[in-house]
């Protein structure tokens, strides 16, 4: 009990993930300052405007709206992501062996901070906040049929195990699963998966900054807010270890490979801001499509050659 | 606080000469995001609300709107000779008063309009003013203000609020 509150509240966790995450976004921020040719902040910023929200804002509660929702959000959503972080780190680096079918309730945790923000956002009873949680769910729907297909296909290729532990072993031993044709499509997609899961640039359409101001995140303020922030940092973290994980063949702990695993992250993190950097926001309607016809279709292809050894 | 202020802007009824000033503060040439700053697009979320412009009677309502909706501890700074006093807009029918009449203000950058430069300036200023270990002291506001027209609403709601005429 005691070591599956460390699990949970410590390591690999609430905190590590969340000093880790802090430290991601301000690689996010600062590569990005970089393509724009500028400074960009300092190291501690992610924490400072973390301990800031938390310590130093009040909070405002909606007038109309359901107050008890609208505070549960940010909770149930910082939940969902620790607690598939831990889920996921674990056996990422080799600390305990999962339980069978890991990979599909990892599935459904990832989900729970998205639904969790655009409930609380519909909890607020902002006309802007429902466009955003309206937006969220959108997208929702769109990238997570192809997630699953891509899960699909990852198991289909570890010879039907739905172990995460096992799929990092099997590709331990062999090679990793991005090495193949159809591993390389299925990273091309699962990277936009992450992009959207994130809502980084080419979809943030759910927090479209100029247009919703904030979209979703509108109403919440000070220590809520926070929350929401060490969710993201926590998010961040977790789908860049999950590409790692399911693709390029998980992160060991041991000696020299720390440093194969930290180049592993970094670089699936570096990709992403670029990614973000470089692209306009989309359309709903051209996500949606995008994810439907084209990421889907990747996906399925990719199944189709990996059923041919490919 | 003192290293993560987020910015709110506040466009009056200005001639939009300091909007453009402003925006170009966040630039990659003059960067804010070096000193932790970053504009955020909701007043729940702002630690320094940007005033700039002549604030006209239909302003006055939403500018005392959005400063009930940013979260305290807030910071108003004016920015622009018509954020300050009133500028070449004090003497028209509809200009109802400078920003320092209807809230309080925690610093000026006057100009018309101010640089990026000057703008960064006056922020780190007011940093150093608020947070610093040197104390500055800050602009006396406390004389115009009706003061129960911004104190008494604690719990800052999304109902409308209403002013007194
Ligand atoms: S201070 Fe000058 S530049 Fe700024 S809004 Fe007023 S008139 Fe325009």
């Amino acid at each position: 009990m005691v070591l599956h509150l460390f699990y949970f509240l410590v390591f690999p966790g609430l905190l590590f993930a969340g000093i880790v995450g802090g430290l991601l976004s301000w690689f996010d921020r600062k590569v990005t300052a970089w393509v724009q040719f500028r400074r960009g902040p300092v190291l501690m910023q992610p924490f400072y405007d973390v301990m800031k929200l938390l310590l130093v804002k009040e909070t405002i509660v909606p007038a109309r709206g359901s107050v008890i929702t609208f505070l549960a959000a940010p909770v149930a959503g910082l939940f969902g992501a620790s607690v598939s972080a831990v889920l996921i780190l674990l056996p990422a680096f080799g600390i305990s062996a999962g339980f069978r079918g890991d990979i599909i309730v990892i599935f459904y945790l990832l989900t729970i901070p998205s639904l969790s923000w655009a409930i609380g956002a519909l909890a607020s009873a902002n006309p802007l906040a429902a466009v955003g949680a309206s937006r969220e769910i959108k997208l929702l729907i769109g990238f997570e049929l192809t997630l699953l297909l891509i899960f699909a296909a990852v198991i289909l290729k570890s010879g039907m195990t739905i172990s995460l532990y096992e799929i990092i072993a099997l590709q331990q031993e062999n090679r990793v699963l991005a090495g193949s044709l159809s591993g390389i499509l299925l990273f091309v997609a699962m990277i936009f998966c992450v992009q959207a899961k994130m809502g980084m640039v080419p979809f943030d359409i759910a927090e479209a900054e100029t247009e919703l101001s904030e979209g979703a995140f509108i109403e919440f303020s000070g220590p809520p807010y926070a929350l929401i922030k060490i969710t993201k940092y926590i998010m961040l973290f977790v789908l860049t270890a999950l590409v790692a994980v399911l693709l390029l063949g998980g992160l060991p702990v041991d000696g020299i490979s720390l440093l194969w695993s930290l180049l592993k992250i970094l670089s699936v993190a570096l990709l992403l801001v670029l990614i973000r950097n470089t692209n306009p926001r989309v359309k709903i309607g051209q996500a949606m499509r995008f994810f439907f016809i084209w990421m889907n279709g990747l996906v399925i292809i990719a199944i189709i050659l990996s059923y041919f050894g490919l | 606080m003192k290293k993560s202020l987020w910015l709110f802007h506040f466009g009056g009824a200005s001639c939009n000469n300091c909007d453009i000033e402003i925006l170009a503060c966040l630039n990659p040439r003059f960067d804010v995001e070096r000193f932790g700053m970053l504009l955020v697009g909701s007043p729940r979320h702002a630690d320094v609300i940007l005033v700039n412009g002549s604030i006209n009677k239909k302003g006055k309502e939403r500018l005392v709107e959005v400063y009930h909706q940013a979260a305290k501890p807030c910071l108003v700074v004016a920015i622009g000779a018509c954020g300050c006093t009133g500028g070449i807009f004090a003497e028209g029918d509809t200009f109802a008063g400078p920003v320092d009449n209807i809230i309080p203000v925690d610093a000026y950058i006057p100009g018309c309009p101010p640089k990026p430069e000057a703008i960064l300036a006056g922020l780190a200023k007011l940093v150093e003013a608020k947070f610093g270990k040197k104390k500055i002291p800050s602009p006396d506001h406390t004389k115009k203000i009706d003061e129960n027209e911004i104190v008494e609403n604690e719990i800052v709601t999304n109902e409308k609020v209403t002013l007194k005429k």
